[in-house]
């Protein structure tokens, strides 16, 4: 894992303590030591005897806002996850594997969507999936869409194949089985910049929610398949690899390398977000986007999801918010939602969670916005949940404007 | 004031505190008189290592033998200050093999485990060894914390009516006739002269016992030999790493508790330097460059501090460089030998031996006071190893993981006497090493804690990597809340305490160490707005 060098990573902080101000955990529930201790002085100990290491550091929801705000670039949430991969002696249970395996759970669910999102609305079945399972019952469930996004590309394979220009699509689990109209947004919007959109060769849960679960073989395994098929887009097609979903991007890149022992360092810089691939590709003004006439006034407050601030990227995503006709853009400050992806379903995290989000919630509501736009999608759950207001990914207001 | 004792004990150190014991098991009243602080000397100036013998195996064999024998009694007697690490010895390219057959025969000899094993699974078992080695050779080195085994002493020590008495310098011996019958002494802190009286003053003053003999009106000769060390910021090895070879400079490195430490130099040094060492360029370029023979990741390890320590050598030839003299104990009756009655030297040895030199110390003042007692130091466990860990831990469950395996390392089961009740008893004071305030405020109240220093050897704080930033000013917070000391001289302990750091980090100022020192500063003078008021 990481280079020998960067081992010794953690030998870098001068105990600033920085990191533990900007905590979105830290700062709401106690039980959490922070990240300088739960991180850097941490693995100290640990390095001494493995006893040291402490199952708080499940309470970490892996955001990555302490290692944006240190000074001394010490990885501290990769040490805190590595520490939990290494140490943590938690089997994951039925529901880790639940939350956790998003294809196999997604590829069930979609044949009989209908039934399914009825079913887990239902109070008798939150209660048990409460009680039994420890889900928290107050959390409202993504609808699973009724068909995938992949049986809706397989039919425009031929058509997407014509463009000069070629990207491969990495859709993520979401997409593929609960929103495929993002996807067919993103297609919508690429076409329009003259660009055709593939399916990478085999597409596999980007891993995200098995290394937060402790699945972390299988974690692997998927990333090798994922590293491989983007290594031939990337090597042998010379195809950028394009994402929508900030985390499923952020993933690929960083956590990969970094938690997955996945060297990807060849094709690290071809994998991008949809919206950073968007502007450069307009910043080069070969190409441009036609928006419609008649254009309505739109409130938008955008949200900074806490990966897409760690990749340093939601420059892009306003700046083309910006260009889109009768959106009045307010930029919220950047803080984290709560949710960070599966945690925030887990009962015993929900309180934390909804803690963690309030001051974005009450921010949110006091906007005026119509709509809130974000490139994560369980931020996006989170804050339909948490507030009265819609929210929607760039891509699909963008995708929307289009004549 | 005049007070009574059976035996004076000159000097805080190992040799000293387990004369103490020793003499409080067998019934002996003892008084302890340190000029400084415990462990001061060369007993909290060195590796740390708890030796199997095998460095002395070829050369030493009697030290060897002692050596390993003090070895499996330590793991026994003082399991809280111990860590059965095991050794390695490995031999490099450039020292061949030829070394090691004779090294494995001496070691087997002296009655030391020593099994050559393949240099592959030596890699496996310590992956920062060089991979480079040609052999290895696993031997039942470990290592041991001195200020804890000095406290643990001491504290059975009193336990069983000894009295200690940190910060008094003797100032005289008192001498009638030719008989040695007590000391004066000025209590360092208040100024405040004394005298006491005793049947046998012991000289237990390692370096500093050359001065005391002459005070005596008898010549013991020692030789200040320095050694220098470097501490790494964390545990690169969790095996100790020796060189297969003739015993040299730099050529073992030990984990103790968080952090690895490398040494040592050698050199002659004039008796007035020894109460002020400091660790030279050349010495710290020396250390690296033999350190990264023995593991290559020290070269880019964050360095925290170097040091130096005296080895009280007695003389007995004029070797330069103070190495081919034996370890060996040395007891001096100056009754048989300079005719002077009621005086002892205890010398020579090392920390590992410090319970034999105590031993064959009180057996002499038996014989003196006709008292026939048995030594059991060998057998009596240590106060703080008299538990398994696993038990302690189990009964400290609420505590915090890091913080509960921290203060039973520290303590052993006397970390159950920690009051670390509600939060506030249980928020840090020193981050790195994760001592609470329960835990500084146990050693305030019980072992003899008058200023940070003190502290730091008792519990550690300062001692990690951010060498006093975070936990130096809370603790101070806390001494003068416990009435330690008034709000000024709280600060003046601080402007000392981080000076004293800073010199342990100012040979190696460089990398995250200064850039951590620079923001240390930066918080103390720039943010709190602390001066040395002396100086102003």
């Amino acid at each position: 894992m990481m280079t020998e060098q960067s081992n010794f990573n953690f030998e870098q902080c001068i105990k600033c303590t920085v990191c533990t101000v900007y905590c979105p955990v830290a700062s709401v529930n106690p039980l959490f030591p922070g990240p300088k201790q739960a991180g850097p002085d941490g693995e100290r100990l640990r390095l001494k005897h493995k006893g040291f290491y402490d199952e708080s550091l499940k309470w970490c929801l892996n955001c990555k806002r302490c290692e944006v705000a240190c000074p001394s670039n010490v990885r501290i949430g990769d040490i805190i996850q590595a520490a939990r991969i290494k140490h943590s002696t938690k089997k994951p249970g039925l529901r880790e594997k639940m939350l956790a395996n998003t294809d196999f759970m997604g590829s069930m669910a979609t044949p009989f969507a209908p039934i399914v999102n009825f079913s887990v609305g239902l109070k008798p079945v939150k209660v048990v999936l409460d009680k039994v399972i420890g889900i928290d019952h107050r959390r409202t469930f993504p609808k699973y869409s009724f068909g995938t996004f992949e049986s809706w590309m397989k039919r425009r394979r031929k058509k997407q194949a014509k463009y000069a220009r070629q990207v491969s699509y990495f859709h993520g689990c979401y997409v593929n089985y609960n929103n495929p109209q993002l996807g067919k947004d993103f297609v919508k919007v690429m076409n329009a910049l003259g660009v055709g959109v593939q399916m990478l060769e085999k597409e596999k849960c980007c891993g995200v929610p098995l290394i937060s679960n402790g699945l972390i073989d299988k974690a692997r395994r998927q990333g090798e398949v994922n590293t491989a098929s983007i290594r031939k887009s990337v090597v042998e097609n010379k195809w950028p690899v394009v994402g929508t979903s900030s985390t499923c991007t952020f993933t690929l890149r960083d956590e990969y390398p970094h938690l997955l022992d996945i060297d990807n360092a060849d094709v690290r810089d071809h994998i991008e977000l949809a919206t950073r691939y968007i502007y450069r590709l307009l910043a080069e003004g070969n190409v441009q986007l036609r928006f419609k006439k008649k254009a309505p006034v739109r409130r938008v407050a955008y949200h900074t999801a806490c990966h897409m601030e760690k990749l340093g990227w939601a420059y892009y995503s306003i700046e083309l918010l910006r260009m889109i006709p009768g959106v009045e853009l307010t930029v919220l400050d950047s803080q984290c939602c709560g949710i960070a992806g599966t945690y925030g379903f887990k009962k015993e995290n929900y309180p934390t969670a909804q803690a963690i989000g309030e001051g974005i919630f009450r921010k949110i509501e006091a906007s005026g916005c119509d709509v809130v736009s974000t490139d994560c999608e369980t931020c996006k759950w989170q804050i339909e949940m948490s507030t009265s207001k819609p929210v929607v990914h760039p891509i699909s207001l963008l995708a929307e404007a289009l004549e | 004031m005049t007070k009574q004792a059976d035996v004076i004990i000159i000097g805080g150190g190992a040799t000293g505190a387990g004369v103490a014991r020793d003499c409080a098991l067998r019934g002996i009243k003892a008084l302890l008189l340190e000029r400084g602080d415990i462990a001061t000397g060369a007993t909290g100036r060195n590796h740390g290592l708890l030796h199997s013998g095998a460095r002395y195996a070829v050369t030493d064999r009697e030290s060897a033998e002692e050596c390993i024998k003090e070895n499996m009694i330590l793991r026994r007697i003082a399991s809280h200050c111990v860590e059965e690490t095991d050794g390695l010895f490995l031999s490099l390219p450039e020292d061949g093999l030829e070394f090691q057959a004779k090294f494995i025969e001496a070691c087997r000899a002296a009655g030391i485990r020593a099994d050559a094993i393949d240099p592959k699974e030596a890699l496996r078992l310590e992956p920062s060894a060089n991979p480079a080695m040609i052999g290895a050779v696993r031997v039942p080195d470990g290592a041991v914390d001195p200020f804890r085994l000095t406290m643990a002493n001491l504290i059975d020590a009193k336990a069983h009516g000894a009295e200690v008495l940190t910060y008094h310098k003797v100032t005289e011996l008192i001498r009638e006739q030719d008989r040695i019958v007590g000391v004066k002494a000025v209590d360092c802190r208040s100024g405040e002269k004394k005298e006491f009286r005793a049947e046998i003053v012991v000289n237990a003053g390692g370096i500093w016992g050359h001065d005391l003999a002459a005070m005596a009106g008898v010549t013991v000769k020692m030789l200040p030999a320095k050694g220098s060390l470097l501490i790494f910021g964390h545990r690169v090895n969790n095996i100790v790493l020796n060189r297969c070879r003739k015993p040299a400079d730099a050529d073992i490195l030990v984990p103790g508790d968080t952090i690895s430490l490398i040494g040592t130099t050698s050199s002659k040094v004039p008796f007035d330097e020894v109460d002020n060492m400091y660790v030279t360029a050349d010495e710290v370029d020396l250390l690296l460059r033999e350190g990264t023979k023995l593991a290559p990741s020290l070269a880019h390890t964050r360095i925290l501090r170097a040091y130096a320590g005296v080895r009280p050598l007695v003389a007995s030839d004029d070797d330069p460089s103070g190495r081919s003299v034996s370890r060996g104990i040395v007891v001096l009756d100056h009754a048989t030998r300079d005719g002077l009655e009621g005086f002892i030297t205890i010398t020579g040895g090392k920390l590992m031996t410090y319970r034999l030199m105590a031993e064959w110390t009180v057996d002499l003042i038996c014989k003196k006071l006709n008292i026939n007692k048995k030594c059991t130091t060998a057998e009596c466990k240590l106060p703080g190893s008299r538990e398994k860990e696993e038990k302690i831990s189990k009964r400290l469950h609420s505590v915090p993981v890091a913080q509960r395996e921290s203060a039973i390392n520290r303590h052993g089961e006397m970390a159950e006497r920690l009051d670390v009740g509600d939060a506030a008893a249980r928020s840090l004071v020193c981050e790195c090493e994760e001592v609470s305030v329960g835990e500084v405020k146990y050693a305030l109240n019980e072992l003899d804690v008058h200023n940070l220093v003190d502290l730091r050897r008792r519990t550690r704080v300062g001692m990690g990597t951010c060498q006093g930033e975070l936990c130096a000013c809370r603790a101070a917070g806390i001494m003068a809340e416990a009435g330690k000391y008034c709000s000024h001289q709280a600060k003046q302990d601080l402007v000392s305490f981080l000076n004293e750091r800073w010199k342990g980090m100012a040979p190696v100022a460089w990398g995250d160490t200064l850039r951590e020192s620079e923001f240390t500063m930066w918080l103390y003078d720039g943010v709190c707005g602390l001066k040395n008021e002396k100086t102003e």
